[in-house]
């Protein structure tokens, strides 16, 4: 009796709560009601006409030369065939820019920062979740803290990361910078989200362990991180989503031009970022450039959405409801 | 809406009894370095202040106070025209963010079924996906040439912080939803109920019972979002322009803080010379100003959440 009773109150919420029909049929509800789809759908037709925009002034560009070639590196064969269909000769010595060193150095910087992040994030989330108690001085500064960093602009944790690459006394511009900068700038993402997670784990799994004689850190390691895994992968990758697009810390860091391949290791070598260059390549004068870095963007934009699905289908598929 | 009906039960194996009989040196290590951890999220914010700081002091030490203060647009050092630039471009993104996101946050909480919120939510979300240099392309080849002065025909420049604020006001529509969704749906379902049995409909009841109710979240997500609004960068930096200008004319062009930040740093000038150090005082200012944001919208929520 008090289950089914139970069920039939958590069956309630705001949107099956009963109301008459017809009063929500007048002529200012269905206004309001209006007025909000608009604004739920804005966003989406926003960004339907940015894609659209960019993909038409890029179209001419979605060749392989955008991934094998540097910015406004020089082909004679390009060259001749666009001077063929009677181009402007300046435009010639940047027919074939590409961004390579771009995409490269993203991949790079993307790899170290999860290497970085991922193990101090899930480490400090595991303490905060699982061993220090909740009403302790040392949590709660870390929480008020927390929230803060979340919200400090991405061009200070460049600045940050750019002072203690000086203090080190390290070369500006080079991979590792980079990757201090955007590991700090989603640190708070993945703690938080790895929160989360482990909140979503059931006690009666921790109580179970702890009952056979496990230690806490037993019980963390063997049983609530691995239940907790799809959670902490979907999270770090939408971190890791959001530092692959970010370029204003990086400028801080002293990142840019560079066109050439990264040598080994690759960690020293400075690099070159994807968003940084196509922001380099939206600011020339030269319309081809910019086509390319409208084709970039369209590139980057599917990295980023690549990125989303994947966390999306880990989420879906692994994630196990108790 | 469950976690107002029963009380969430404690979570964290940390309230539990422990009950080791020999104390584990490995376990000690461990737990040392995951306290460590966690203790290097406040290690980021001092080393923050400090990397901000030392500069920002040697600046005011070869400049002085006065000529940072300053709306004088002549004085290269003036932060005014800065501030101005800023204050423009958050005030026009919040003209778009906050009622387009609390709309969104409405019709997820108040209308959506269970499962259309589970698609809706996600296309919400999406905007906050796309990097800001794509948005400030946008906001320069799209929404300012075509947007503002082909479809609309304003009188505008090239650079203004009317097309970049807009645009920074669509990046963050998500900040805002997403919070004052939340501030929504903690709202008591009897109080809805309450007012449906008084008669009045489902507008009605969102408009003058819910949205009163949750007012105070919705405060914490307008300030978050002013906080987000106010530290962008490379929009503003691609979009707003590079004239220092007092004027109130958002057709102009106008300097932001963030927009020097960034242009300094990506020019030529030494990192020894006053106009480096001048970007960290910049950068000072608007470390203050997040944080203090920040601060208010989470004493706000603080103080409010306890209401039921």
């Amino acid at each position: 009796m008090s289950t089914a009773a139970a069920a039939t109150a958590s069956a309630v919420t705001t949107s099956t709560l009963a109301t008459g029909k017809s009063q929500d049929r007048n002529l200012t509800s269905l206004v309001f009601l209006g007025a909000l789809w608009f604004s739920l759908f804005f966003g989406v037709v926003v960004l339907f006409a940015l894609i659209v925009d960019t993909a038409i002034s890029g179209a001419d560009r979605f060749d392989k030369e955008l991934f094998t070639q540097y910015t406004q590196s020089f082909d004679p064969e390009r060259a001749e065939a666009l001077a063929a269909t009677g181009r402007d000769p300046k435009d010639l010595s940047a027919a074939y820019t590409g961004f390579k060193s771009g995409i490269v150095g993203s991949v790079i910087l993307m790899i170290t920062t999860a290497l970085m992040a991922i193990p101090l994030g899930v480490a400090a989330a595991v303490y905060l979740e699982e061993f220090s108690s909740k009403t302790s001085r040392f949590s709660r500064i870390v929480e008020v803290n927390l929230q803060n960093l979340a919200a400090v602009p991405a061009v200070i944790y460049g600045m940050l990361a750019a002072s203690l690459m000086a203090a080190v006394g390290a070369e500006r511009g080079i991979a590792i910078g980079g990757a201090v900068a955007l590991s700090l700038l989603i640190l708070p993402v993945v703690i938080i989200t790895t929160r989360e997670a482990l909140r979503s784990v059931p006690d009666e799994i921790r109580q179970g362990s702890l009952a056979l004689g496990a230690t806490v850190w037993q019980t963390t390691w063997r049983q609530t991180l691995p239940s907790a895994v799809p959670g902490i992968a979907t999270g770090t990758i939408l971190g890791l989503s959001r530092a692959i697009g970010e370029a204003a810390p990086l400028v801080m860091i002293g990142f840019g031009a560079i066109n050439f391949a990264p040598e080994l290791p690759y960690i020293t070598s400075k690099i070159e970022a994807f968003p940084l260059e196509i922001y380099d390549a939206a600011q020339s004068s030269r319309e081809i450039v910019r086509q390319a870095a409208s084709a970039g963007i369209i590139v980057l934009l599917a990295m980023i959405l690549g990125m989303n699905a994947l966390a999306i289908i880990i989420r879906n598929k692994f994630q196990r409801s108790w | 809406m469950t976690a107002l009906t029963q009380p969430s039960p404690p979570s964290g194996a940390g309230s539990a009894p422990v009950l080791t009989a020999r104390p584990r040196r490995g376990e000690a290590v461990i737990k040392a370095a995951l306290v460590t951890a966690a203790g290097a999220s406040v290690l980021v914010t001092a080393g923050i202040l400090f990397a901000v700081l030392e500069p920002a002091i040697e600046f005011f030490r070869r400049v002085p106070a006065g000529e940072f203060f300053t709306a004088d647009t002549d004085s290269s050092y003036a932060v005014f025209p800065l501030i101005m630039g800023t204050g423009m471009t958050t005030v026009i993104a919040l003209m778009v963010a906050v009622p387009i996101g609390l709309g969104a946050a409405m019709y997820l909480s108040e209308y959506a079924s269970k499962r259309a919120r589970k698609w809706l939510k996600p296309t919400v979300e999406l905007l906050a996906g796309v990097p800001s240099v794509v948005y400030g392309f946008f906001a320069v080849f799209f929404v300012i040439p075509v947007v503002l002065q082909d479809w609309l025909g304003l009188e505008i420049s090239a650079y203004n912080p009317l097309g970049g604020g807009l645009v920074l006001g669509v990046m963050i529509i998500p900040t805002v939803a997403s919070l004052s969704e939340d501030a929504l749906s903690a709202v008591p379902l009897a109080l809805r109920q309450g007012s449906l049995a008084m008669g009045a409909n489902r507008m009605q009841t969102t408009l003058r019972v819910v949205f009163p109710a949750a007012l105070s979240g919705i405060a914490a997500a307008v300030v978050l979002g002013v906080s987000r609004a106010v530290g962008e960068t490379m929009i503003v930096l691609m979009a707003c322009g590079s004239i220092k200008n007092t004027s109130l004319d958002p057709g102009e062009g106008h300097e932001t803080m963030t927009g020097t930040i960034a242009r300094t740093a990506l020019g030529e000038s030494p990192v020894e010379s006053t106009e480096y150090k001048y970007l960290f005082a910049v950068a000072l200012l608007l470390f203050v100003i997040t944080f203090v944001m920040n601060m208010i919208s989470i004493a706000i929520v603080r103080r409010f959440r306890q209401a039921y």
